[in-house]
């Protein structure tokens, strides 16, 4: 018990001190984390829609798929990514290799089926209300979409949350695709597995209060927005 | 209103991810070099990498990870500098044509820490193979890195000269990690089992629990550290230049000072030796 | 106002699902002018006629003609109500707009044609409301407005009062009429026959998927042509 009193002193000192290293960590994080969500609501939100609005071959197969890859272990796509980014990778060439960028793919990859597969789920539902009247109206479908997108925003926000949840949560993607480098592409998960290699369980807990405190503000700030929207 | 404010969401995802772009383009001055969890963990690199990079404005990015995937990181070209602690592997590396040339750079020793109860009664012996092989004996938990690093390496190589196949018994007494010289030392201490560690990660390590040195001394835990330029005639993008003169660096006076005078609670954690 | 696209020519309708005919060979002519009420009992076929006239859903065979329409879209001059209102997610002027720029009115037209058809539909003092938070008939009523607004010229509707309190009965139907008095076109399913009474300028009675009389409302009411016609107003006729 001794070890969460120290992580809490820890965590408090770190704060109220304003670590400059902490801050760059929790910067990059929160960089590295929004961009991925950024990118993978811009592809996931039409693809869901598209799916749940939209009759075409193929089309169950991927919802099956997508609802599968919600699950993706990260450390797999770290893995797949690693591969494809590794100078021997098709990708070689660019050198995003342990750069922040290769993080944000990584991460991207992992959480736009969440995006995609909830968003399709969304929209099928309000699609399955709206259709009739929006076509009596003369609404086309590719006109219809923007308008279901808007009106399940509400919805669509716990989604994008939940997308974001997930990427700044995760360990394993980016510890293998970022490296872990000091100043470049150390961000708050494998700050913390590093600590706990170290054995500074403390300092690692204390981390760890940090990164759940930022994920509880950014959910809030949501909900205020939310609301605030709502009222 | 509800738009303005999905717009200025939007806007700052965008805002977040710029940075991102301009930040790698400018820190364009540096080397990546591919080490070991048990460098990393020590500190050593935090220690003496600000004089290095303070002196030549070059960035040396340092991917911990262990011996046997850091040698393939730099086979794969995703790395200008290799620095691991196993010499057959690494002559192996230049041999087949990956690196340039390998130097020693300092070495440190490996030690056997188990729990202070002792069970198998081996504190004290200077010879570690017949520690491990009353280890053995009695069945005691032994916990291995499991993980293809230079420490598992080198801990497979004295289960050799034992005579015990130990891999047959993992599971039982005998139990892979699988992991780095942390996590494993986190895991023999919260099994209170014997475990070879380098001595840099163990004195740099806070989560002892029960376990203390039982075993150390004997020369074949000499733990040699090696250092290879990846060889550009292989991968062309690697930063031939600046890695030279972060190894230059390494094996310099200043450089071999600076890692001589890494301490940790007053003590030394490498011995450097680049000339000889 | 546009040239009429009126009258409306069906010719032997028929729309099946699994080899089964809802709508089985139905053919008549509607003439701009009279309020048309679809009656028959439960399965008749009612609301899938309107959606049929209106292009919702493709028939399995026959045409749907809408003589006067002359090369021009008929889709941009109708609209429809429908027993459920959709109510999208946002105030409830920006419902009326919504629908106000899928017609391509352009934003300086828009306000006037807010306000005008809010104010004649009661809704004024909610139009900053969103939608959802209205009660059930307050929604049939912006709908309703929604439909005005565009100034079809023919309005399907189907059963705009079924889940309605006498009240908001009361006030739907009057709105139907102030629309039908600028000159467009009814055509309305209903269950309520006094509700048809008080409505219906003729009747397409249909039972079973068939068109079984298309009568004068009153003589409809009077002496039906059928006798299933006269079953369904003694109230003998389930289905």
């Amino acid at each position: 018990m001794s070890d969460f009193a120290a992580a809490f002193s820890n965590a408090v000192s770190l704060i109220v001190e304003l670590d400059a290293g902490l801050a760059e960590i929790v910067l990059l994080s929160l960089r590295v984390s929004m961009s991925a969500v950024f990118i993978a609501t811009l592809i996931g939100l039409p693809l869901g829609a598209a799916t749940a609005m939209f009759r075409f071959p193929g089309r169950m197969s991927i919802v099956v798929v997508l609802n599968a890859m919600m699950g993706l272990p990260p450390v797999v796509v770290g893995l797949v990514v690693y591969l494809l980014l590794s100078r021997a990778g098709p990708f070689g060439v660019m050198g995003l290799l342990f750069t922040p960028a290769a993080m944000i793919i990584a991460q991207t990859v992992l959480i736009f089926p969440i995006i995609a597969a909830l968003t399709r789920q969304v929209v099928e539902d309000l699609w399955e209300e709206y259709a009739e009247q929006l076509r009596s109206l003369g609404a086309t479908p590719a006109r219809a979409m923007p308008t279901l997108l808007w009106d399940a925003r509400f919805s669509l926000l716990t989604t994008i949350l939940a997308g974001f949840g997930r990427a700044s949560a995760e360990v394993g993607a980016v510890m293998i695709v970022g490296g872990n480098i000091d100043h470049v592409t150390r961000v708050m998960t494998t700050a913390i597995a590093l600590e706990v290699s170290k054995g500074d369980l403390a300092l690692a807990l204390g981390l760890g209060m940090i990164l759940i405190s930022l994920s509880l503000g950014v959910t809030g700030a949501a909900f205020v927005m939310r609301e605030a929207a709502r009222g | 209103m509800v738009k303005k404010s999905i717009v200025q969401a939007l806007l700052l995802g965008l805002v977040a991810a710029m940075p991102l772009t301009s930040n790698s383009v400018a820190a364009d001055k540096f080397v990546t070099v591919a080490s070991t969890t048990s460098t990393a963990n020590s500190g050593l690199f935090d220690a003496i990498l600000p004089v290095f990079e303070k002196k030549t404005g070059i960035q040396v990015r340092v991917v911990a990870v262990g011996t046997g995937q850091a040698i393939r990181q730099a086979k794969n070209g995703d790395a200008d500098v290799l620095f691991v602690h196993h010499k057959k592997s690494e002559k192996a590396f230049v041999a087949g044509g990956f690196g340039v040339k390998r130097f020693d750079v300092m070495y440190n020793d490996f030690m056997v820490a188990g729990p202070k109860a002792d069970p198998a009664k081996v504190g004290g012996l200077s010879d570690v193979v017949a520690a491990m092989k009353k280890i053995a004996a009695q069945q005691s938990p032994f916990v291995s890195r499991g993980d293809d690093s230079g420490t598992h390496k080198k801990e497979l190589g004295l289960w050799k000269e034992t005579g015990i196949d130990v891999i047959s018994q993992s599971g039982t007494w005998y139990r892979e990690s699988g992991s780095g010289m942390g996590s494993t030392l986190n895991t023999a201490a919260a099994m209170n089992a014997y475990v070879l560690a380098d001595r840099g990660t163990w004195l740099s390590f806070k989560n002892r629990g029960d376990l203390v040195v039982q075993v150390q001394g004997d020369k074949r835990l000499f733990n040699q550290y090696g250092i290879i330029l990846v060889d550009p005639k292989r991968h062309p993008h690697v930063k031939a230049e600046m890695g030279q003169m972060f190894i230059d660096w390494i094996l310099s006076p200043e450089g071999q000072r600076r890692i001589g005078e890494f301490t940790i609670d007053g003590k030394g954690l490498f011995v450097p030796n680049a000339n000889g | 106002m546009d040239k009429t696209i009126l009258p409306l020519h069906v010719a032997d309708l028929t729309f099946s699902v699994g080899g089964a005919n809802l709508i089985d060979g139905i053919s008549f002519a509607l003439e701009a002018g009279p309020r048309t009420i679809v009656l028959g009992p439960n399965g008749a076929g009612k609301s899938l006629l309107l959606r049929l006239c209106h292009g919702l859903i493709k028939p399995s065979s026959g045409e749907v003609t809408w003589k006067g329409a002359n090369g021009s879209d008929p889709a941009r001059h109708q609209a429809m109500v429908f027993q459920r209102p959709v109510m999208l997610r946002r105030t409830v002027s920006a419902n009326v707009e919504y629908a106000l720029g899928l017609r391509g009115i352009s934003h300086s037209d828009r306000r006037e044609k807010i306000d005008e058809v809010l104010s004649r539909t009661g809704l004024q003092k909610f139009a900053r409301t969103p939608a959802r938070v209205l009660s059930f008939g307050e929604q049939q009523k912006l709908a309703l407005a929604r439909a005005w607004a565009l100034n079809p010229q023919v309005l399907f509707l189907d059963e705009p009062t079924a889940s309605l309190d006498p009240a908001g009965t009361r006030a739907v139907e009057q709105i139907i009429a102030a629309i039908h008095k600028g000159g467009t076109k009814i055509v309305m399913t209903t269950h309520d026959l006094g509700q048809a009474r008080r409505l219906g300028d003729e009747i397409l009675f249909l039972h079973q998927g068939k068109l079984i009389e298309k009568t004068e409302a009153q003589s409809f009411f009077e002496r039906p042509a059928s006798n299933l016609g006269q079953a369904f107003l003694n109230g003998d006729l389930l289905w």
